[in-house]
């Protein structure tokens, strides 16, 4: 146990070395590739230089506090965040979908919100309970999960409402429910997904029927992959090197700033590019992972296991997106995409992370 | 406290934990072997064809506008031309102090603050070495001054672009209509390949109609850009094929010989050949500047011509709902030979008024007085209503809309322009439909003298005038007589489009009616003799007068006691000259309160002017 300054820096600011190194180095190659992306706007840089300080200050602020308060806070932050959702849905803006809330000057997404307060609330709920929980616990916690995703869904935002569910249903899987259970609810999906095709909106179904056949629309839709495509894989083994994109500077590729900033870095920094951003963002999830089996209370371990595997989530299916493995859903690269929300958004998770690395009470070292 | 089981439990928990993390780590390192297998399969393996595909997008393809057709009357006057009109572009990356140069320009040229702000947003989002407008639709003189100081301004340059213009105005934006910026709803409808390039599309009249012959074929050329996106050089070109002229039947002259006799006043004039059914006039009154909206229309003046009382946006000729009064008389009385209930001796006595069988309500007749003992062609000269009573209780609803609706009322005329209304002529069906209600033999009487139900176009009224005149031969109007390819060289005549006949095919039916219609302007008691003094030439008319305002059973209302948008509409459907004629026309006008008054002497201005163009007449001495 620890009371009071111990002279060390990091230790008296709740700071985990590797996370912030790693950030820190995620967040320097996402401001170069943006530099490049934004055609050499270094205003468009500075903007998020700026998000990413706003973003380090918050993981750091989080990590003052203990587990246990944030355990504490989570059903308020989460009541706060179904109010604003609830909100949104009334009188949200947006092109075409409800999803941003104007307060006063501040314009944000209630959704974003809840992907850290969903897995916060679902393992406060099963923190206390005996592990792996009963049926009933499972079925109300899957219930705190389904409600605020409806209403994403609704607004409509299927890739934000997927991972806002993917993190509180994370916290079940590592509270151990049965894999009985888990092959239950994917047996039933399986059954359901032609019910979902119906209900889909029409631009969520293209983006699936592009996903299988991108040529069909390559004007539309298919667009967006075919030119990813062609960005990533004209980039080779080495790339065409920092600045010399031609996909992304003659503006063939949509969203290239933002969603598919990583078909740029993949035609810049060829695979070898890749393998090491790769390796950076792994650093991040092993640090995560180990922090998770490290930690020494039920709350801990449950929100620091869904943050890590939530955060590979978002790699994934953006990497896959740009890739052409998964459907165009509109989400960002962690730490490298352009844009405030989800980088705030991340780092306070990665806050989290570090509050509970640093405010364990029996320190073993191994 | 005992801790046992809870520690124990907790232990499991731990290890149950820990296995779930492996099982998740496990599925992460598969999930970034499939995406590392993706990206060896894009990277490596199939490297050398999306390289192959990355140079190709170097090649970029760049649309042409076509030029837009352009549109003629029969005597060769322009109604829609391009013109250049000027804008002052700048490419920022050739200008040292971009404000400082604006700050200078100002001197010459006026800017507001909206232009300033929507130049400095667009200048933010394009690239240093693009053209960005700063100003649209110079005048003459700021291109002028401007000219003189280029040499201070380097960096800004004028450029001309064609845009739509119609010489003459509101005169002929009923028909010709005019063309605006793409909205949603037509970008959603047109074919983006053949418009890329193309900002404006028809948006009313044959500008609308003729869409597709006006447009033209999109052109393209296909540049190499550099790594930069800077235009290289033109690979390949495939020009635009410019769109086709349109030639109308429309006769300057004769319309503005229209739009004059109606001095003023709101109303409509259509004057069709009945020979080809080709529109020679098509006046809605008052129009307004189509010029005005082909770059889009100030707010404020939009505002004041749809607020208008007098409504200048709405086109009478083509949407215009009136009763045709009297004017249906000469088809009922066509109607009444042909089904034999009449004979054109048989008269009819009018003591002024009307009566059903067992039925106290009067149905008056115009004349109080009466006419006394009418045959057709007197109750046509002078629109004896009863006769026509009589006539109508005679054939029935029901004939009465076979009739009536052959002669063209009641269904579209099929005219080569958008939007035109059906109008309507009832039936017992069209009455149980709409309001539930059966057909009571009152309101046959009262449709028989055009009023009630009955509701026409000014178009329809010219058609009928001009189906009376061919005797009974009918023929759609059209507005585009000839559509010209001026890059082949080639013209092709719209054939008149003709929809078979009348179903009246006693010849001395049509002599009658047009005995009657003569009577009405050149006989000695026709409701419109005043207009004919002095004509050269012999022709037919019927008077009409739309009720808008029930006049109770026994009172007598002077016309000064009615608030002048109330008064009757005059109404007028006229040909000439009897034999083979070469006009016809539905006249009205709004509130003019009596047909032989007001619409009448339209009719023989126009038919003077006409014949005089045509060379019939000699020109006044």
């Amino acid at each position: 146990m620890r009371l009071g300054r111990s002279g060390n820096l990091l230790v008296d600011l709740h700071i985990d070395a590797p996370l912030v190194g790693g950030a820190l180095l995620l967040c320097a190659v996402g401001l170069s590739v943006l530099y490049s992306a934004s055609d050499h706007s270094l205003e468009v840089v500075g903007k998020q230089a700026a998000r990413m300080a706003l973003g380090f200050a918050s993981m750091i602020a989080i990590a003052q506090l203990s587990p246990l308060r944030l355990a504490r806070w989570s059903p308020v932050i989460y009541a706060i965040g179904m109010v604003l959702l609830i909100a949104t849905a009334i009188v949200g803006t947006g092109r075409g979908a409800h999803r941003w809330l104007e307060l006063g000057p501040l314009r944000f997404q209630p959704s974003e919100i809840m992907k850290l307060a969903v897995p916060l609330t679902v393992a406060w709920f099963l923190s206390d309970k005996l592990l792996p929980p009963r049926l009933s616990l499972v079925a109300a916690a899957l219930l705190l999960v389904a409600v605020p995703g409806g209403f994403i869904i609704e607004q409509p935002d299927l890739g934000t409402a997927i991972l806002v569910m993917a993190a509180g249903l994370l916290v079940l899987f590592f509270a151990g429910i049965s894999w009985r259970l888990i092959g239950l609810v994917v047996a039933v999906c399986v059954v359901l997904a032609p019910i979902g095709w119906f209900t889909m909106h029409d631009y969520q179904r293209q983006r699936i029927i592009t996903l299988l056949d991108p040529s069909a629309d390559p004007l539309g839709a298919g667009y967006h992959i075919i030119q990813a495509t062609i960005a990533v894989g004209s980039g080779g083994w080495s790339g065409k090197g920092w600045l010399n994109g031609t996909q992304s500077h003659l503006e063939f590729l949509p969203e290239r700033a933002t969603d598919f900033i990583f078909a740029v870095y993949c035609e810049e920094f060829g695979l070898l590019g890749v393998l090491v951003l790769l390796a950076a963002y792994l650093l991040v999830l092993i640090r995560g992972i180990t922090i998770a089996m490290n930690a020494q209370d039920g709350f801990s371990r449950l929100i620091a296991a869904s943050l890590v595997f939530t955060l590979f989530i978002y790699i994934f299916v953006n990497m896959g997106m740009v890739t052409g493995q998964l459907p165009v859903v509109g989400v960002p690269l962690p730490l490298i995409s352009y844009g405030g929300t989800s980088l705030v958004t991340i780092m306070t998770g990665l806050g989290i992370l570090m509050s509970i690395q640093t405010h364990r009470r029996f320190i073993v070292e191994s | 406290m005992n801790f046992g089981p809870r520690m124990k439990g907790q232990s499991r928990e731990t290890q149950l934990f820990t296995r779930r993390v492996i099982v998740a780590s496990v599925g992460m390192l598969v999930l970034i072997g499939m995406l590392i297998a993706r990206l060896v399969y894009l990277q490596l393996l199939s490297h050398d064809h999306y390289t192959t595909l990355s140079l190709e997008n170097r090649l970029r393809v760049l649309p042409i506008a076509p030029t837009r057709g352009l549109v003629y009357s029969r005597d060769g006057v322009l109604l829609a031309d391009n013109r250049t009109s000027f804008m002052l572009e700048v490419v920022p990356e050739k200008v040292e102090d971009l404000e400082q140069a604006i700050g200078r320009l100002r001197q010459f040229i006026t800017l507001d603050d909206d232009q300033l702000a929507r130049f400095r947003a667009e200048l933010k989002q394009r690239r240093r070495f693009d053209t960005i407008p700063l100003k649209n639709n110079l005048t003459e003189q700021e291109v002028a001054v401007f000219s003189v100081n280029r040499q201070h301004f380097p960096g800004f340059n004028i450029a001309g672009r064609l845009s739509r213009y119609y010489p003459l105005g509101s005169q002929t934006a009923a028909l010709v209509g005019y063309v605006g910026r793409i909205n949603e709803e037509e970008l959603k409808r047109i074919d983006p390949a053949a418009y890329a390039g193309t900002t404006h599309i028809g948006k009313e009249g044959i500008e609308k109609s003729y869409e597709d012959v006006l447009h033209g074929t999109a052109g393209y050329q296909q540049v190499e850009v550099n790594a930069e996106g800077r235009v290289l050089r033109v690979v390949e070109r495939s020009p635009p094929i410019p769109g086709r002229d349109l030639h109308l039947s429309l006769d300057t002259r004769l319309q503005a010989a229209a739009i004059d006799s109606l001095q003023g006043r709101t109303g409509a004039i259509v004057a069709l050949e009945p020979a080809t059914g080709a529109v020679l006039a098509f006046v809605s009154n008052p129009s307004f500047d189509p010029n005005e909206f082909v770059n889009g229309i100030s707010a404020r003046l939009y505002q004041s011509l749809r607020d208008s009382p007098e409504r200048p946006l709405f086109n009478r000729a083509l949407q215009g709902l009136y009763p045709p009064g009297s004017t249906v008389k000469p088809m009922m009385a066509a109607g009444g030979i042909e089904t034999g209930l009449r004979q054109a001796g048989d008269r009819t006595y009018c003591p002024g008024f009307y009566r059903l069988p067992k039925v106290s309500h009067k149905y008056r007749c115009w004349q109080k007085a009466g006419h006394g003992s009418v045959d057709l062609v007197r109750s046509l000269a002078e629109s004896c209503d009863v006769y026509y009573y009589d006539l109508a209780k005679d054939l029935g609803i029901d004939r009465m809309h076979a009739l009536l609706t052959d002669f063209g009322l009641g269904v579209k005329t099929g005219i080569d322009l958008p939007g035109e209304l059906t109008g309507l002529v009832p039936s017992r069906e069209w009455k149980q439909r709409t309001r539930k209600q059966p057909w009571y033999p009152g309101e046959t009487l009262v449709n028989g003298i055009g009023q009630g139900f009955m509701l026409t176009t000014p178009l329809q009224l010219a058609y009928a005038a001009s189906v009376i005149a061919n005797r009974g031969q009918k023929l759609s109007p059209r507005v585009v007589a000839t559509i010209e390819d001026p890059a082949a060289g080639t013209r092709l005549a719209i054939e008149p489009h003709h929809l078979g006949a009348v179903a009246i095919t006693k010849p001395e039916a049509w002599t009658a009616i047009v005995n009657g219609m003569h009577e009405v302007v050149q006989g000695a008691r026709g409701t419109a003799r005043a207009t004919a003094v002095g004509a050269t030439y012999q022709y037919a008319g019927k008077t009409g007068t739309a009720q808008l305002f029930g006049i109770k059973q026994n009172a007598t209302l002077k016309n000064e006691d009615i608030a002048k948008h109330l008064r009757d509409h005059a109404l007028f459907i006229a040909f000439a000259p009897l034999e083979q004629p070469r006009l016809a026309l539905g006249i009205i006008v709004e509130n003019g309160e009596s047909g032989s008054k007001a619409a009448a002497p339209i009719a023989r201005t126009l038919f003077d002017t006409w014949f005089r163009l045509e060379g019939v007449l000699d020109a006044p001495g």
